[in-house]
C-alpha cells in the first residue's frame, strides 16, 4: 500500500477529531443530556421516596432496571465478537469495525453496573459489596466479572488504539491543550519502532484470546442470577447458553446501526461500505439462527409437557398477558434477523439497519419478556395483595430511569467517538503488511481498489 | 445466651442438680418442664418455650427451686425425678434483655432448633395471626409476614379445599441466604433464616430466589419507624426503606421465653411452635411430641421436591373441625381491604413530593 493511500486513510481516520460537532451532533447530545436530566430527576424521587415509585411489588421484586442490566450487558458481548472472535477466524470485514464494537462494549458495560445501582434500595450500602462481599453469591461472580471484563474492554479498546493516538499526537495541530495532552500521555511514545510493534502484537493477541472466556462468563453468570433460583422459566440448565447466544444477536443489530450512524455522520463510506452490512447481515443471519435453536429448546421442550408451574407460565408467555411481548421478541428478535438478510437486498444497509433497529428493540422486550413473566408465576399461592400487583406496569420514573440510563451508554460512546478516531487507522492501513498470507493479499487488493474507486467518486 | 446461663437456668427452672449436663440431659429436663405447662396453663407456657429464656439472675431462684415459695406467685414443675416442684413464677418468666451483640444474635439461642407445625385441620381463616403479626411487627397491610391462602378451586366439586396460613419455612437449605451478595440474611444455629437491615443493599434477590414468596420489600418508608430505637436484627425493629423483611419466628420473643406472636394470637390452636431437639412444640394450651404428631398426623412440608427442607411443617387438613366455607367471608372481606387501601395510597404512589413518606 503506497504512502498516499495510507495518508488519505490517516486523514479520514482524524478528520472528525479535526472538525467541530456540527448541529445535529449538539443537537442529539443535548436530547441525551435532556433525557439523562429527567432520569436524574426521577431517580431523586426514587431515593427520597424509595422504591415505592418504581411499579415493583412483593410479586415482581424485580422490573426493568433488571431487564436493562440483562440488556446492556448482552450489548457488550458485541466487542468479544468484533476485535476477537472475527479476527482469529481471520473475518477482513472486521477490520473497520472494531473500534466500533469496543467503544459499545465499554459504554454499555459501564452503564450496566449503573442499572444495578439504579435497582438497589439501599445504593449507598454499594461499598458493602466489596467490603463483605460473600463468594457464594452469583452477584459477587457478576460484580467480579462485569469488573474483569470492563478491564479488558477498555484495554482492548486502547492497547490497539495507540499507533493511532500517535497519529492524534502528530497530526493534529489545531485542537485544544487538553487534547494535545492527553494523546501525547495516551500514546506512550509510540514511534512505530519495530520493538513495539512486537509488543503491540504480543499484548493484542493475549487481550484477544483472554477476552473470549471472560466475555461468555459474563453473560452466562448474569444468566445465572436466574437459573440459580427455582422459579419455573428461570430454573434451566441451558441458560447461559441461551443468554450468550442471544446477547451475540443483540451486539450485532447494535453494532450495524451505528455502522449506519458513523457512516453517515463521518461520511466514512468508503470505509464502512456495502460489503461491510453485507457481511453483517450474514452474520445476523447465522446467530440468529443458533439462538432460534436455543429458543426452541427452552420453550418446545417444557411446552411438550406442560408440568404444573412451568405450563402456566408457558400460557402467560404463549396465550396470556405476555403474548404480545413474547411473541414480537421471537418473529422480530430471532426469525426476521434470520429470514430477511439472506436475501441480498435484506443486507443492502438502509434496510438492514431498518430491521437491526427493530432487532435491538425486540431484544429489549426478549429481556423483558425473560426477567417478568417468572416473577408473576409464583410457585407459592400469593393472594391477599393489590389486585396490582399480579400485573407489572413500570411507572415513568422507572422508564425514566432506565431511559436515561440507556441515553448515558449513548452519550459515552459518543464523547469517546469524538475524542478517539473511531476507524481503527493502522489496523486498516498497516496491518495489512504485516500478515502476509494469500487471503489477505487478496483483501489487500480489493480494498486498494475499493479505495481508489471511492477516491475517484469523491473527485467527481 | 451463653450456654452457662442455659445450665443456669436449667438448674433454676427444671430443678436439675447438675448443671452443664450431657445434651440429652438437658433435653430432658426441658421436655419435663413443657409436658408440665399443659397443666400450669397458657401464661406458664409462654415462659417456657425455650427453657426459660435468658435468665438474667439465676441466684434469684437459683438455689432454691424445690422448697415452697412463699411469693404469691408460684408455678409447679416437674424436676428430673418426676417429682412436682413449685418455683417462683418470676424465676421463670424473666425478660431477656435485648441483646445487641451482633456476632451473637447471628448465632442464635444456643441449643435450640426452633421448628413450627400448622394444623390445618383447625384453621378457619380467622385471620388473627395476621392481624397479631402485623401489629407486632409495625407492617403495612400489604406487608404479610404471614399470609393465609385459599387452597383448592371452590368451583371444582372435587377439589379439597382448606385454608393454609404461610410464613416464612426457615428453611434448612435455604435458596435466600446462598444468594445475599454481602450476609445480611443468614441462617443462625437455632435455624432461624434472618435478616440484619443494616447491611441489606436493597438488592432483592433474595426475594427473587425464595420460591415461597415469603419475604417483603420496604418499598416506602416503614410506618412507625422511631429513630430513637436501637436497632437490633431480633426485633428487625426499627425497619428501614430499601430493605427486605420477613417472618423471622420472632427471635426476641423465643429469646425471651415466649411464643411468636402468631403462635397465642390463634383462637383455634393452629400453630405449634417448638423445638427439634427437645422433639416437643405448643400451641400455648396443648404440648405435643414432634416426632408423635408428625407421624400419627401424616405432617408434610410444603412443596417439598424443591429440597429447601422448610422448617414448618403442615398436618393436613382431614377431619376438618370448621367447615371450609367459613373463612370465606374474612377472606373475601381482607381482599377488599387490601384494593380500599391500594386505591387509598396510589394518589402518593406517584411522586407527589409533598405525601408525607411514613403515611404511604
Amino acid at each position: 500500500m503506497n504512502e498516499e493511500i495510507r495518508q488519505k486513510i490517516i486523514d479520514d481516520g482524524l478528520r472528525p477529531l479535526r472538525q467541530g460537532m456540527g448541529w445535529k451532533g449538539i443537537v442529539w447530545v443535548l436530547f441525551l443530556l435532556a433525557i439523562m436530566a429527567v432520569a436524574a430527576f426521577a431517580y431523586g424521587q426514587q431515593v427520597r421516596q424509595g422504591l415505592v415509585v418504581t411499579g415493583m411489588n412483593d410479586i415482581y421484586s424485580w422490573g426493568i432496571y433488571i431487564a436493562l442490566f440483562v440488556f446492556l450487558v448482552a450489548v457488550s458481548l458485541v466487542g468479544a465478537i468484533f476485535s476477537s472472535i472475527l479476527k482469529l477466524t481471520n473475518f477482513e470485514f472486521r477490520r473497520p469495525l472494531t473500534r466500533i464494537a469496543e467503544l459499545i462494549a465499554v459504554g454499555a458495560i459501564l452503564f450496566a453496573a449503573v442499572a444495578i445501582i439504579a435497582d438497589m434500595g439501599r445504593p449507598e450500602r454499594l461499598w458493602q459489596v466489596f467490603a463483605s462481599g460473600r463468594l457464594q453469591s452469583p452477584i459477587i461472580w457478576d460484580v467480579l466479572v462485569v469488573n474483569t471484563y470492563l478491564v479488558i474492554g477498555l484495554l482492548l479498546l486502547y492497547v490497539p488504539m495507540i499507533p493511532d493516538l500517535a497519529y492524534c499526537r502528530d497530526q493534529l495541530q489545531d485542537i485544544p491543550k487538553w487534547k494535545k495532552k492527553l494523546y501525547r500521555v495516551l500514546a506512550l511514545n509510540w514511534q512505530d519502532t519495530p520493538r513495539q510493534k512486537a509488543l503491540l502484537h504480543r499484548a493484542e493477541k493475549f487481550l484477544i484470546i483472554l477476552v473470549i472466556p471472560v466475555a461468555v462468563a459474563i453473560h452466562t453468570v448474569t444468566s445465572w442470577l436466574f437459573a440459580v433460583t427455582h422459579r419455573p422459566g428461570w430454573d434451566s440448565t441451558a441458560f447461559g447458553a441461551y443468554f450468550v447466544s442471544g446477547a451475540f444477536v443483540a451486539g450485532v443489530a447494535c453494532v450495524i446501526v451505528a455502522m449506519f450512524v458513523l457512516r453517515k455522520a463521518y461520511g466514512y463510506h468508503r470505509y464502512l461500505t456495502d460489503k461491510h452490512f453485507d457481511y453483517s447481515g450474514k452474520l445476523l443471519v447465522l446467530l440468529s439462527l443458533v439462538y432460534l435453536y436455543f429458543n426452541i429448546s427452552e420453550f418446545l421442550v417444557p411446552a411438550y409437557k406442560m408440568s404444573e408451574k412451568k405450563g402456566a407460565l408457558l400460557e402467560m408467555l404463549f396465550i396470556g398477558e405476555y403474548s404480545l411481548v413474547f411473541w414480537g421478541a421471537i418473529v422480530v428478535g430471532i426469525i426476521l434477523p434470520a429470514l430477511v438478510p439472506i436475501f441480498k437486498k435484506g443486507r443492502t444497509p438502509g434496510v438492514l439497519t431498518v430491521l437491526a433497529v427493530a432487532v435491538v428493540i425486540a431484544h429489549w422486550a426478549k429481556r423483558f419478556a425473560v426477567v417478568m413473566p417468572p416473577m408473576g408465576n409464583t410457585l407459592s399461592p400469593v393472594q391477599i395483595v393489590p389486585s396490582d400487583w399480579h400485573v407489572y406496569n413500570p411507572t415513568w420514573e422507572e422508564i425514566a430511569v432506565t431511559a436515561g440510563i440507556m441515553a448515558g451508554a449513548l452519550l459515552a460512546i459518543t464523547v469517546m467517538a469524538r475524542i478517539f478516531p473511531v476507524l481503527p487507522i493502522r489496523d486498516i492501513s498497516q496491518g495489512r503488511f504485516e500478515e502476509t498470507d494469500e487471503k489477505d493479499e487478496q483483501g489487500r487488493q480489493a480494498f486498494e481498489l475499493m479505495v481508489e474507486q471511492h477516491g475517484r467518486q469523491d473527485h467527481e | 445466651m451463653s450456654s452457662e446461663k442455659l445450665s443456669n437456668c436449667e438448674q433454676s427452672c427444671g430443678g436439675s442438680g447438675h448443671g452443664g449436663g450431657s445434651k440429652d440431659e438437658k433435653g430432658r429436663s426441658r421436655r419435663d418442664f413443657l409436658r408440665y405447662g399443659a397443666m400450669a396453663g397458657a401464661a406458664a407456657m409462654v415462659g417456657l418455650t425455650t427453657g426459660c429464656g435468658d435468665m438474667e439472675e439465676p441466684s434469684a431462684g437459683g438455689g432454691d427451686h424445690s422448697h415452697e415459695s412463699s411469693s404469691p406467685r408460684t408455678v409447679r414443675l416437674y424436676n428430673e425425678d418426676g417429682q412436682l416442684v413449685e418455683v417462683k413464677a418470676e424465676a421463670i418468666c424473666h425478660t431477656a434483655d435485648p441483646v445487641t451483640d451482633n456476632e451473637e444474635l447471628r448465632r442464635g439461642v444456643e441449643g435450640m432448633s426452633f421448628v413450627m407445625v400448622i394444623d390445618l385441620a383447625r384453621c378457619r381463616n380467622a385471620r388473627r395471626c395476621v392481624e397479631d403479626c402485623q401489629k407486632a411487627h409495625g407492617l403495612r397491610p400489604d406487608q404479610e409476614y404471614l399470609r393465609v391462602n385459599k387452597m383448592g378451586d371452590v368451583d371444582d366439586r372435587l377439589s379439597h379445599n382448606y385454608w393454609m396460613p404461610q410464613l416464612c419455612f426457615q428453611c434448612d437449605n435455604p435458596p435466600c441466604t446462598k444468594v445475599c451478595p454481602v450476609d445480611a440474611t443468614f441462617k443462625r444455629g437455632d435455624g432461624i433464616v434472618a435478616i440484619d437491615n443494616e447491611k441489606c443493599i436493597g438488592c432483592r434477590f433474595c426475594m427473587a430466589a425464595c420460591p415461597y414468596n415469603a419475604r417483603v420489600f420496604n418499598w416506602n418508608e416503614p410506618l412507625g419507624s422511631e429513630e430513637s430505637m436501637e436497632y437490633s436484627p431480633e426485633t428487625s425493629l426499627p425497619k428501614k426503606k430499601g430493605t427486605v423483611d420477613k417472618c423471622d419466628f420472632c427471635p426476641d420473643m423465643v429469646r425471651a421465653g415466649k411464643l411468636p406472636h402468631c403462635v397465642p394470637a390463634c383462637p383455634n390452636g393452629v400453630i405449634y411452635f417448638g423445638d427439634r431437639n427437645q422433639d416437643v412444640v405448643t400451641n400455648g394450651n396443648q404440648v405435643e411430641r414432634l416426632s408423635t404428631l408428625l407421624q400419627e398426623r401424616g405432617g408434610y412440608r410444603f412443596l417439598e421436591s424443591l429440597g429447601t427442607r422448610p422448617r414448618v411443617y403442615y398436618l393436613p387438613a382431614r377431619n376438618k373441625q370448621f367447615p371450609f366455607e367459613r373463612g370465606l367471608e374474612n377472606y373475601e372481606e381482607a381482599r377488599e381491604f387490601m384494593e380500599e387501601y391500594r386505591l387509598e395510597r396510589r394518589p402518593s404512589d406517584h411522586g407527589s413530593s409533598e405525601s408525607e413518606g411514613g403515611e404511604q
